[in-house]
């Protein structure tokens, strides 16, 4: 793979950018590999990484039903922030926010990281208090968040309306060094670099059975037919269950879908990420211009990739009150995506029942901030059958009662 | 728009009036039962991508608890019946039966 840098612009720029190749490849696929991953969205396509860049294990293939980085990684608002209130998450999440600080350089591709800070707004007396806690918890944990007074929040962002009678702005959580990254980018980059180092990217291959023997698995049956493997990782999101299903254990998470939309570009009015709680609402600008906005979860399960309409409208009519002047933007486009929620908020990184088998999944809806630190822990799970940044998370913590509980903590969405 | 007919008091509801209770016919786990039927009374759900039983709760009119057939995939809706059963009735098993031939969902089919 040709190294991108200002060298090779200027050199395709004279040659009329005849050059550059393939981001990443669409080998045949082999009989059988010492790895294999299903899903390559972010978080499958991070652990392949890492497995080649931290292990040295490079016989690996993603195996992708639909396009790479379809799923969830295209379909989030792209919020980075590492702000949790219990250790083991604060543990992962600000390890994957100090792996996309320097994302672009690791990968050699701009992942367009941008750390331009993200306010949580506390908007009850109960937020307040909730956030205030989670303030001192980070600062034990050596994540850098402070908790700012509605002045602040007007300073930092002059387009909100703090003094609204049904959403007044009490206070908020603030994180300088959160942000935004270009969420394809960051599913391109991993992919071009895991080809870098000999990987297969199976494209539109389902899996459709998985193979076993004395309680390990031996393979998969896709619509290319069996491979082998002498370890399976799961990393699926929504369909978790599905592919859980076809090995024979049961997961306790609930596929729900969360919608996002986005408006028509406009000039720049907000340069920080906004997340509003209390109403489900999420609001950053995007480079473009667009205001992208994240809303809450459907109450039912489903797998269609559309939500409900009366959820968004929820979620707009409370921002329009705290941002008036998005109220007569037009929305561009609206789409959803199929969120796999645990019961305690908290994902899955975890060996399954099945010895040679790893799962990953459970990541609900904030899976995006969370991938290369995701992929950094899961990929030492699977190499090393153990990992400091995972071992909280394992699917035995529902049996013993050891939760890692962020809905109840700070009654927090993601 | 989900729309379910609440058996107890016959209409139509909008999802809206409705609140998801999440998935049907459980096993209630109590004292004396081992940590894995609890995990699994608790936690462990079918979260099937198809055919699924659930609970709504008839919550904007008459209160009453009652049990859907629905599809997951394409949001279709089978039929809604009480909940003072075990499992669903023959009618809904017939109307699943119509559009999704040789369906089973954990125990029963």
């Amino acid at each position: 793979m040709k190294r991108n840098s200002v060298f090779a612009v200027a050199r395709e720029a004279l040659r009329q950018h005849s050059g550059w190749g393939r981001t990443w490849g669409n080998p045949e696929a082999k009989k059988a590999y010492d790895v294999v991953i299903i899903g390559a969205g972010g978080h499958g396509l991070a652990t392949a990484y890492y497995l080649g860049k931290n292990f040295g294990i490079t016989n690996v293939a993603v195996i992708e039903k639909g396009w790479l980085g379809g799923g969830n990684t295209g379909r989030n608002t792209t919020i980075i922030r590492s702000n949790y209130l219990q250790d083991p998450s604060a543990a992962i999440y600000e390890k994957a926010r100090s792996l996309y600080e320097t994302m672009s350089q690791d990968l050699n591709y701009n992942v367009m990281f941008s750390p331009r800070g993200v306010i949580m707004l506390a908007q009850t007396h109960h937020e307040v208090r909730g956030y205030q806690r989670t303030a001192h918890a980070n600062s034990l944990q050596g994540v850098k968040t402070e908790f700012i007074s509605p002045a602040r929040v007007k300073e930092l962002c002059p387009i909100m309306n703090i003094d609204g009678p049904r959403y007044p702005v009490l206070g908020a959580l603030w994180q300088a060094r959160g942000g935004s990254a270009r969420h394809d980018a960051v599913a391109w980059g991993y992919a071009r670099a895991c080809t870098d180092m000999g990987m297969h990217i199976l494209q539109k291959t389902e899996v459709t059975g998985i193979t076993q023997s004395a309680g390990n698995v031996t393979g998969v049956e896709t619509s290319r037919g069996h491979i082998a493997c002498k370890k399976l990782g799961m990393v699926v999101a929504g369909h978790a269950s599905v592919v859980a299903n076809m090995a024979g254990f049961q997961l306790p998470i609930e596929s729900v879908p969360l919608q996002a939309l986005v408006s028509e570009p406009i000039k720049p009015c907000m340069d920080v990420v906004v997340m509003a709680n209390t109403v489900h609402g999420y609001m950053s600008q995007s480079d473009k211009g667009e205001m992208v906005i994240g809303g809450g979860t459907d109450g039912y399960n489903a797998y269609t990739q559309r939500g409900s309409f009366h959820h968004l409208e929820e979620t707009v009519r409370a921002l329009i009150e705290t941002f008036p002047m998005v109220s007569r933007l037009k929305m561009l486009r609206h789409w959803g995506g199929i969120v796999d929620v645990t019961g305690d908020r908290s994902p899955i990184l975890s060996k399954t029942p099945l010895g040679n088998t790893f799962i990953n999944c459970g990541w609900g809806t904030g899976g995006f901030k969370a991938i290369p630190g995701s992929g950094w822990g899961f990929a030492e799970l699977m190499a090393k059958g153990e990992s400091p940044l995972t071992d909280q998370f394992g699917l035995d913590r529902f049996r013993a009662g050891r939760f890692i509980d962020e809905s109840v903590a700070a009654g927090v969405a993601h | 728009m989900l729309i379910l007919n609440c058996p107890y008091c016959g209409c139509d509801k909008d999802e809206t009036e409705l609140s998801a209770g999440g998935e049907a016919h459980l096993k209630r786990f109590g004292p004396g039962a081992t940590d894995a039927e609890f995990e699994g009374y608790l936690f462990g759900r079918e979260n099937p991508k198809g055919l699924h039983f659930e609970r709504w709760r008839c919550a904007s009119g008459c209160g009453k608890w009652f049990h859907a057939a629905r599809c997951t995939a394409t949001l279709e809706v089978f039929g809604t019946y009480k909940a003072q059963t075990l499992e669903p009735p023959q009618n809904i098993k017939d109307a699943i039966s119509a559009k999704r031939p040789g369906w089973t969902w954990r125990g029963f089919s």
